[in-house]
C-alpha cells in the first residue's frame, strides 16, 4: 500500500497500520498454504490437525485486518491511494502482491510433509516468542489479539516440534526428507528477525526473539538428531513487498472471485 | 424497568446453544461478556473461543434473531477480545452438560503450560482413566481427540485453553 505521509501523528499511525498488515499477511498466507492440505493430509487425524491450524491462522489474520481497517478508516482519505473505507475483505482480497508484507517463508509452496511441518515449526517458534512480546504492547487491541493467538500458537509449536522430532529421529528416508527441508527453508529464516521501517521501534524485541528462537530450534534439532545448518545465503524483501513468484499465484487463486465479481457475496 | 429487561435478555441468551456443541448455551460457555442498554436497544458483547472460530458469525446472527423475535429493538452485537476467553469461563453446569453429551470437559485451570500428554482425561462414557491421546486437534478448534482403552470409544476432549 502506498501511503502519503502528512504529519508526525499520522506517520506513527501509518507505521502501526503497516505493522498490523504485516502481521495479518503473515497469518493469512501461511494459513492459506496450510489450508491447501485440507483433504490431502497423510492420515485423517493429521488432515484435521493442519486444517485446524489453518483456521487458527486465518482467524488471527481476520483480527489483525479488522483492526488495521478500523485505523485506516480514521485517516484522512487523501493520505491513502487505497480504496476507503477499508474492511478485512478489501485488505485481504483487493491488494496486489507488492502490497503484501508477509515474510517469504510463509509463501513458499508446501512441498512434502517434512517441508510443511518444518515450515510451521520455524514460523510458529517465531510467532510464539513474538506474541509473548506483543502481549505487553502499548496498544491494548494488539495486546489482546496477541494474547488470544498465543494460546493457539502454543499448540501449533508443540504439534510441529513433535513432527520435526518424529521425522528427524525416524527412518532413513524421513531423516533425509527433513534434512532436505532444512536446507531448503533455512535461507528464509533470518528474514524473520530483520528490522524495517515499521518494525524499527521493535529492534530490541527482534534481537531477543532471535535469541529465544535459536535456542528453541537448537533444542528440538538436538532431540531430533538433526544438524543445525551452516550459515547460508539469506533471502529477504517480503516485508518491503518484494516477493517470490509464488505469492502472485496464491493471490490469483485466493482473490479470483472478488476480482472477477467485485463485491460478490454468498 | 431496565432490570427486568436485563433478566429477559439473559434468559433469551441462555436458550441459545453453541451451534457446534448444541447442549451448551452461549452463557454456560462463557462467551457472553456483557449486556447493556442504549435506552431500550440491547448491546451484547461476545468473545470468541478461538480466533478462527467459524461459529461466531452464526452466534451473532442467532442472538440478533432471538432478541428481535422477543420484540427488542435491533440489538448491537459487539465482538470483543479482551479479557481473553479461557476454558475457566465455562460454568460448572456447562461442564456437566459437556460430559453428558459425550465430550470430556476441560481439566484443571486454563492453560498453564500443561500439555495433553501430561494429563489424564477420564472417558466421558465409562469414566475410565485408561485413555489415550489420538490427536491434539479434533473435530473443532477447541477439541482434541482421545480414545478410551477400556470401552474402546473414541471421544472429544474440550482442550484447556
Amino acid at each position: 500500500m502506498r501511503l502519503n505521509i502528512c504529519n508526525g501523528t499520522q506517520k506513527f499511525m501509518l507505521n502501526k497500520i503497516e505493522f498490523l498488515l504485516h502481521l495479518a499477511d503473515n497469518a493469512l498466507i501461511i494459513g492459506h498454504r496450510s489450508s491447501e492440505w485440507c483433504a490431502h493430509g497423510p492420515v485423517l487425524e493429521q488432515d484435521i490437525a493442519i486444517s485446524n491450524i489453518a483456521l487458527d491462522y486465518i482467524g488471527q489474520a481476520r483480527n489483525f485486518y479488522q483492526y488495521a481497517a478500523l485505523r485506516l478508516n480514521e485517516l484522512p482519505p487523501e493520505s491513502s491511494v487505497f480504496n476507503l473505507p477499508a474492511t478485512e475483505d478489501t485488505l485481504a482480497y483487493l491488494r496486489d502482491a507488492n502490497d503484501f508484507k508477509n515474510h517469504l517463508i510463509t509463501e513458499l509452496p508446501n512441498g512434502d510433509w517434512a517441508f510443511t511441518t518444518l515450515r510451521i515449526f520455524f514460523f510458529s517458534s517465531y510467532q510464539y516468542f513474538l506474541y509473548q512480546q506483543l502481549i505487553q504492547h502499548e496498544d491494548a487491541q494488539i495486546a489482546a489479539i496477541a494474547e488470544k493467538s498465543l494460546k493457539e500458537v502454543t499448540y501449533h509449536l508443540r504439534w510441529s516440534s513433535d513432527w520435526v522430532i518424529r521425522l528427524g529421529d525416524g527412518t532413513t528416508e524421513s531423516y533425509q526428507r527433513m534434512n532436505t527441508a532444512i536446507n531448503a527453508l533455512w535461507p528464509y529464516t533470518q528474514e524473520l528477525f530483520q528490522e524495517n521501517n515499521f518494525l524499527q521501534p521493535a529492534k530490541n524485541i527482534l534481537a531477543q526473539i532471535q535469541i529465544d528462537w535459536n535456542e528453541k530450534i537448537k533444542n528440538v534439532f538436538e532431540e531430533a538428531g538433526l544438524p543445525l545448518p551452516e550459515k547460508s545465503i539469506q533471502h529477504k524483501g517480503g516485508t518491503q513487498g518484494f516477493h517470490t513468484e509464488h505469492l502472485p499465484i496464491i493471490l490469483t487463486e485466493m482473490q479470483l472471485l472478488q476480482r472477477a465479481y467485485p463485491n460478490c457475496e454468498w | 424497568m431496565e432490570a427486568t429487561f436485563n433478566d429477559k435478555v439473559w434468559n433469551i441468551l441462555a436458550a441459545i446453544m453453541d451451534p457446534e456443541i448444541p447442549v451448551l448455551s452461549i452463557v454456560d460457555l462463557g462467551i457472553v461478556r456483557s449486556v447493556e442498554f442504549n435506552h431500550q436497544q440491547p448491546i451484547i458483547s461476545i468473545t470468541p473461543t478461538y480466533s478462527g472460530c467459524p461459529a461466531m458469525d452464526i452466534i451473532s446472527m442467532q442472538v440478533r434473531m432471538s432478541l428481535l423475535n422477543a420484540g427488542f429493538e435491533l440489538p448491537i452485537i459487539k465482538q470483543i477480545l479482551a479479557p481473553v476467553w479461557t476454558t475457566d469461563w465455562i460454568s460448572e453446569n456447562g461442564k456437566q452438560q459437556l460430559k453428558a453429551y459425550g465430550i470430556a470437559p476441560p481439566i484443571g485451570k486454563s492453560f498453564e503450560g500443561a500439555f495433553l500428554e501430561d494429563i489424564i482425561v477420564p472417558c466421558p462414557q465409562c469414566n475410565s482413566t485408561h485413555t489415550l491421546l489420538i490427536s491434539q486437534f479434533g473435530s473443532t478448534s477447541c477439541k482434541a481427540l482421545f480414545k478410551c482403552q477400556d470401552c474402546l470409544e473414541p471421544f472429544d476432549y474440550f482442550k484447556c485453553h
